[in-house]
């Protein structure tokens, strides 16, 4: 028997134990800007990695002496991974601003409050919502660099061809205008979509159609998921669903192109009204110059009138590590893509992303497409939101949509005791994280 | 200091104890791991509601995949032991698959069963029967993984076809002159014969089934497709409906997406009890269906 435990526990042993390193401590802040050669990891791959780096020669050029070596394609498991490792980059750049309510409160990335003082960099240079999403429970340890906004883009040419001129500002008439643009093969299968609703396809997450709605997330520290808002929003998501048929739209997303590829299915005319970011203005100029297209801020629940204009803002973060050894020179790097207005405005006609500062909105250099201007006036609305930062990273969005998927696909039907239930796994999850927190 | 005691002490002993320890810290993998006691395990048993559909997930895996796998790669290594002609072809055929990377197979899979342009449900449509959504239904995305699964049994298949070679000619011969059909041989002499081995390629199969991960995952994040610009990392684990959100993938989000090291540490300390006792269970139960050949026959 004695051999059977020890075999079976050799076994066991051999092929479930998974290794977990240690953390690492930080570093000293430095107060020299001397000549240094510092490393920039950004997200960012050609052709929008070409744009950064000709922006970040500016900066070389402005200050004599630092050198940047920029490194395209990282993500933040890469970040994490070499922060740990005391290997990070002097600067990084992070596309998922919901890693804020980590990167914060660990000091992984350094507090930037001191070198802003020290500048008299203020806050209010950034609109509410990115300034919302760069910083932590009073700790600021990023700056925003370029937003991404929430809009419609509709296919000009299918609207014409439905009688339809102008795009739709109110969710019955984007519904009503879904059906007609709606076209069917003769076997029935879905050869258009008007405006595909299914959950998690391309944009399509609570978080960007929750501003439509007015719906919000927490209350105080509390999710608060559960509302009015909330219900009608995914009422409605489920009704437009069911008229499609759900195994129809599997079916059409299985058949439709991947979301960042010439075969994207607004690209190629086979959706005709679209819920999607801003950069996708440069997606097309770049994928599909011949479509006939526009964009307009996506259309607000029927009792929210008011709400029309605004819309969902996001956008990439950028920070210092807190491992770097050349703090003073990346602060300067930071300063420079995260506040001077010209960087912005150049970074902007490039990416084809927002400019993150009141000023770089206002400013002479920017030059954006026909199309592009409606994310500027979204990303200036006063209703436009953002998600709250939290310290559970993104778990509370993604335990949302895991019911919201089992909702649409009518597997759960029980709608107002289903987002009770999410609340309640939400705040469990606060809890937990920060019961872990140290005194 | 011999060899095997370094390798045991850096890959097994050392990250078993750091795991064991970090189990009972909150750990962010950004700042130091911080003691909470019995925190994670409490959260794991009691509170955590994403843990029993990820186990109900894994079992199911065990249950029907594993012993598919098992007669799959049994029956194929018989019909290839009675083979006259061209052997080697066949054998190198069903092994072939073994060698595919998991990531590979895996994406190979999803493009062969994508519902709307995938050969297989193009097929079956001109035979006139609209095809499942496979990797997009939950009915269906763990049947689709136990396919893949069974296209990739040539290790086992290669294992028992050995073992069922050396089944000593003398017993079916004896067998045959006691008036014994084919059944009968294969039931009263290979299969006891081999059953040692059948053992292991059930152990096997479990602990592999308990960390069941990379084809799930990649099935998942391409099936699923995620809104990833902005978000960057995929959110579609588990897609459809936490169908295919086995415990290991459960674990991999809490740790790796969610800052909650500490946590996945104390679910990977559970996954290893687990594997343990039902690893315990099976050798000790095995001894009544086991046949060990007498040494020096």
């Amino acid at each position: 028997m004695t051999r059977v435990l020890m075999v079976t526990l050799l076994l066991a042993l051999a092929f479930t134990v998974t290794a977990c390193g240690g953390g690492s401590k930080s570093s000293a802040t430095g107060t020299n800007a001397g000549p240094a050669n510092i490393t920039m990891w950004t997200p960012f791959v050609d052709p929008e990695l070409k744009t950064l780096k000709l922006v970040v020669q500016d900066f070389e050029a402005k200050h004599p002496g630092i050198h940047v070596k920029v490194i395209g394609g990282t993500n933040d498991d890469k970040i994490v991974a070499a922060i740990r490792g005391g290997n990070a980059p002097d600067v990084a750049q992070s596309f998922s601003s919901d890693n804020t309510g980590a990167f914060c409160p660990s000091g992984a990335w350094a507090d930037l409050g001191p070198y802003m003082d020290r500048d008299g960099v203020n806050e209010s240079i950034f609109p509410e919502a990115p300034r919302q999403y760069t910083e932590f429970e009073g700790t600021r340890c990023a700056l925003p660099m370029l937003a991404d906004t929430y809009g419609l883009y509709y296919n000009k040419k299918l609207l014409a061809q439905a009688g339809y001129k102008t795009p739709p500002k109110t969710i019955s008439q984007l519904t009503a205008m879904a059906k007609k643009l709606t076209q069917r093969d003769s076997s029935g299968k879905l050869k258009v979509v008007g405006f595909n609703p299914f959950p998690s396809w391309y944009e399509n997450v609570p978080a960007h159609f929750g501003p439509s709605w007015g719906a919000t997330w927490m209350d105080g520290d509390k999710s608060a998921l559960n509302t009015p808002a909330w219900q009608d929003q995914l009422k409605w998501q489920k009704s437009l669903i069911d008229w499609y048929g759900y195994d129809n739209l599997v079916r059409f997303n299985a058949g439709a192109g991947d979301e960042f590829s010439e075969s994207n299915a607004f690209e190629t005319g086979k959706v005709a009204m679209h819920m999607d970011g801003e950069w996708r203005v440069a997606f097309i100029k770049r994928e599909h110059p011949e479509l006939d297209y526009a964009t307009a801020p996506f259309p607000v629940a029927d009792d929210k009138a008011d709400l029309y204009g605004a819309g969902y803002v996001t956008g990439s973060i950028i920070g210092i590590p807190k491992t770097s050894k050349h703090k003073d020179q990346a602060w300067l790097l930071v300063k420079y893509l995260g506040t001077n207005a010209n960087a912005l405005a150049k970074l902007s006609n490039g990416i084809q992303n927002v400019p993150t500062t009141t000023d770089s909105l206002k400013s002479p250099a920017l030059a954006p497409l026909p199309q592009f201007r409606t994310f500027l006036t979204v990303f200036g609305d006063a209703n436009t939101t953002t998600t709250p930062i939290t310290r559970i990273g993104a778990a509370n969005q993604e335990t949302f949509q895991s019911f919201i998927s089992k909702y649409l696909s009518g597997s759960k039907t029980d709608l107002e005791g289903g987002l009770a239930g999410v609340d309640k796994q939400i705040d469990a999850q606060l809890k937990q994280a920060e019961a872990g927190q140290a005194p | 200091m011999s060899p095997w005691i370094v390798g045991f002490t850096v890959f097994f002993g050392y990250p078993l104890v750091t795991t064991a320890y970090l189990s009972f810290t909150h750990y962010d993998l950004l700042s130091s791991p911080h003691w909470v006691g019995l925190a994670n395990y409490r959260y794991l048993f009691t509170t955590d509601q994403t843990v029993w559909p990820a186990v109900r997930n894994t079992l199911w895996f065990i249950a029907i995949a594993v012993p598919l796998q098992v007669f799959f790669a049994l029956g194929i290594s018989i019909m290839l032991s009675r083979a006259r002609r061209g052997v080697g072809v066949f054998r190198t055929i069903f092994y072939l698959p073994a060698l595919a990377p998991p990531v590979a197979a895996t994406l190979g899979f999803v493009y062969l069963l994508n519902p709307a342009t995938g050969p297989v449900n193009t097929i079956l449509g001109k035979l006139g029967i609209e095809g499942p959504l496979w990797f997009d239904s939950p009915q269906w995305a763990k049947p689709s993984l136990t396919l893949l699964a069974l296209w990739g049994i040539g290790n086992t298949m290669i294992i028992f076809l050995a073992a069922v070679l050396d089944v000593p000619r003398h017993l079916y011969e004896s067998a045959e002159l006691d008036g014994a059909g084919y059944f009968s041989r294969l039931w009263y002499v290979t299969l006891p014969t081999i059953s040692p081995v059948i053992l292991f390629a059930v152990v096997i199969g479990v602990i592999e089934g308990l960390q069941y991960f990379t084809q799930a995952y990649v099935a998942a994040s391409v099936a699923g497709g995620s809104a990833s610009y902005s978000a960057e990392s995929a959110n579609s684990l588990g897609y459809p409906e936490d169908s295919t959100l086995f415990y290991p993938v459960l674990l991999y989000q809490q740790g790796f997406r969610y800052f909650n090291m500490g946590y996945a540490s104390a679910m990977a300390m559970l996954l290893l009890a687990v594997a343990f006792g039902l690893t315990f269970l099976i050798v000790r139960n095995s001894r009544r269906f086991v046949h060990y050949q007498a040494p020096g026959r």
